[in-house]
C-alpha cells in the first residue's frame, strides 16, 4: 500500500511476505488509482454510518468490499456516483477523486458523473420496456445518434454483457420476462451501453442461483479488461475468486485492504481472519 | 456453519495425530527390532505398515471433505493444506520404518559386525526429531519447528561419519560388505526420516506464522536438495 494512503488512514496493517513471495503481487503503488477516496464520512441523519474511509480503487482492477451487513460497504460505493442523494437527510464528507476531480463539490454534475459510474444492484431492475429499450435508454438519454449507430451499441453491449446470443431473436421482447440471471446481464449491458469507465457493483450476485452466478463471476472477468469495478459482496468466495483487491469493513471502518490473495491466506489482522473463517458475523 | 467446521477440524486433529503416533511407533520399533536383532518386532513393524497407509487414507479424506464442504480460508486453510503434506510425509517415514525392519530381520540373521562409531548419536537425533516434529505439531509450535530444522545438518553430517567409516571398513574387510551395505541403507533411511521431519517443521512453520521457509537456504547458496 502507498505510504501516502498509510499516512492519511493508518492503515499500517499491511506487511510484507518475505523472500520470492514478496515478487508474487503485482505493484500496487505503480498502478494508476481510478478512485482515490480520502476521510469519507457519511451520514444517515444523525447517525455516522462510515468513518473516514480512505481506499485507492485502482483502474481496470476489481476491488471486492467484503464485511457483515450493516458494516457500511453498500453506502461506501453509493456514494462513489452520489446515489444516495436521491434520499433526504442522507450526505457525505471528506474527498472521492475521480480523474482530478472530487465528485462530492456540489459543483459536480451528476448526469455526466453517473455516466461515468454506472451501478448494478442486487435485485435485477430491468425497466418495463423490450429488451432494445432497455440498452436504448441510456444511449437516449447521453445522446444524439442515429438509429442505425443505436442498434450497433445496443448490439455491441449485449455482447460485452454475455447475453446477445441468448437473446438476439428476441430484441423486441419485454426485457422483464427474461429469467433472473438474464436481467442482472441486461442491467449490466444497460450501465455499460452509456460507457462508463467505473461499475460499481452492490451484491450483484446475491438474487442469482449457481448457474446464473458463474455467468456473471465470467463477465466479471471479462469487464475487468475495460472497465473499473467495484465490488460489494456478502460471498467471500466470490471476492477470493473474482477480485484482485478486497477491502474488510466493520462498522464503517476500513480494517484492512490488501490483495485479495493475501487477505483470503493470510490477512493481517485478527478481525479479519474473525470474519473470513466464519467465527462472528 | 463454524460449528459443522470445527467439529471436523477436531476429527482431523485426533486423525493425524493418530497417524503420527503410528508412525512414531514404527519408527522406535524398527530401529529396537535393529539394535536388539529381534525379528519379530521386526515382522510387526513390516505389517504394520498397511494400517498407516489405511490411516493415511482416512486422513486424506477428512481433508477433503473439509476443503469440499466448507471452502476454508486463512489460517483454517493453511492448516488443511499443510496437514495434507505432512499426512503424505508421515506415510512415507512410514514405509521407510518398514525398510529398516526389512534390514534388521536380514541383519539379525547375520553375525554381528557390530554398530558404527555415531550410530546411537544418530539414532538419538532422528527419534529426538520425530518426537518434536509431533509434538511441534500438537501445539502448533513454530519456535519447535525452527529447532528441529536446525538439527537436520547435524543427521547429514553424522551419516556422512557413518558412510565414511563403513566404505573404510569394507575396504579392509570384503566378507563384511554385505553387512556393512545393510547398515548404510538403515544410517540412510534414517537420515530421509529427519528429511521428512525437517519438511512437516517447515509445513507447521507456515500453518503457524503464513510464512514460507522452505528453499530459503537453497535459495541464497544456489544450491538445490541432493
Amino acid at each position: 500500500m502507498t505510504e501516502n494512503l498509510q499516512e492519511t488512514t493508518g492503515l499500517t496493517h499491511r506487511i510484507k511476505m518475505p523472500g520470492r513471495a514478496a515478487h508474487a503481487y503485482e505493484d500496487f503503488d505503480s498502478l494508476a488509482s481510478k478512485i482515490v477516496v480520502r476521510n469519507l464520512e457519511f451520514f444517515y441523519g444523525k447517525f455516522k454510518a462510515l468513518h473516514g474511509n480512505s481506499i485507492d480503487i485502482k483502474e481496470n482492477r476489481v476491488t471486492a468490499i467484503i464485511g457483515p451487513s450493516g458494516c457500511g460497504k453498500s453506502t461506501h460505493i453509493r456514494v462513489y456516483n452520489r446515489i444516495y442523494e436521491l434520499y433526504r437527510e442522507q450526505r457525505a464528507t471528506g474527498e472521492i477523486i475521480i480523474d482530478g476531480e472530487n465528485i462530492l463539490s456540489p459543483s459536480t454534475d451528476l448526469l455526466q458523473l453517473r455516466k461515468k459510474v454506472g451501478m448494478i444492484f442486487q435485485k435485477p431492475t430491468p425497466f418495463p420496456m423490450s429488451i432494445f429499450d432497455n440498452v436504448a435508454y441510456g444511449l437516449k438519454l447521453h445522446y444524439r445518434i442515429s438509429k442505425r449507430e443505436m442498434k450497433d451499441r445496443v448490439e455491441e453491449a449485449l455482447k460485452d454483457a454475455a447475453l446477445w446470443g441468448e437473446v438476439k431473436d428476441q430484441l423486441n421482447n419485454s426485457g422483464v420476462a427474461l429469467s433472473g440471471g438474464q436481467q442482472q446481464r441486461l442491467c449490466i449491458a444497460r450501465a455499460i451501453a452509456t460507457e462508463p469507465e467505473v461499475i460499481l457493483m452492490d451484491e450483484p450476485c446475491s438474487a442469482l442461483d449457481p448457474v446464473a452466478t458463474s455467468k456473471i463471476e465470467e463477465l466479471i472477468g471479462e469487464l475487468r479488461q475495460k472497465y473499473t469495478i467495484a465490488l460489494v459482496t456478502h460471498n467471500m468466495q466470490q471476492a477470493a475468486r473474482v477480485s484482485d483487491y478486497t477491502a474488510f469493513f466493520y462498522e464503517g471502518n476500513i480494517i484492512e485492504f490488501d490483495n485479495t490473495k493475501q487477505i483470503f491466506t493470510k490477512p493481517s489482522m485478527k478481525q479479519t481472519e474473525d470474519y473470513i473463517t466464519g467465527k462472528f458475523g | 456453519m463454524r460449528a459443522h467446521l470445527d467439529r471436523d477440524m477436531e476429527r482431523l486433529k485426533k486423525d493425524i495425530l493418530t497417524m503420527g503416533a503410528m508412525v512414531e511407533k514404527a519408527i522406535f520399533n524398527a530401529i529396537d527390532a535393529l539394535v536388539t536383532r529381534n525379528i519379530g518386532l521386526a515382522e510387526e513393524v513390516i505389517a504394520s505398515d498397511y494400517d498407516i497407509d489405511m490411516q493415511e487414507i482416512e486422513v486424506e479424506e477428512d481433508c477433503l471433505k473439509i476443503l469440499a464442504l466448507y471452502q476454508p480460508v486463512a489460517g483454517d486453510l493453511r492448516y488443511i493444506v499443510s496437514i495434507l503434506k505432512v499426512n503424505n510425509d508421515l506415510e512415507r517415514m512410514g514405509d521407510l520404518a518398514g525398510h529398516i525392519a526389512n534390514r534388521a530381520g536380514v541383519l539379525s540373521k547375520l553375525d554381528t559386525i557390530g554398530m558404527p562409531e555415531n550410530f546411537d548419536k544418530l539414532v538419538n537425533l532422528v527419534k529426538g526429531m520425530v518426537r518434536d516434529s509431533l509434538d511441534a505439531l500438537v501445539h502448533q509450535d513454530s519456535e519447535l519447528a525452527l529447532k528441529i530444522i536446525g538439527t537436520d545438518d547435524q543427521v547429514d553430517e553424522l551419516h556422512m561419519q557413518i558412510y565414511r567409516e563403513l566404505r573404510d571398513r569394507m575396504r579392509q574387510e570384503k566378507g563384511i560388505i554385505d553387512r556393512a551395505f545393510y547398515t548404510i541403507s538403515v544410517c540412510r533411511h534414517l537420515e530421509r526420516i529427519a528429511d521428512y521431519a525437517t519438511n512437516i517443521s517447515e509445513d507447521i512453520y507456515f500453518t503457524a506464522t503464513g510464512e514460507i521457509i522452505r528453499h530459503m537456504d537453497e535459495a541464497k547458496s544456489g544450491r538445490g536438495d541432493n
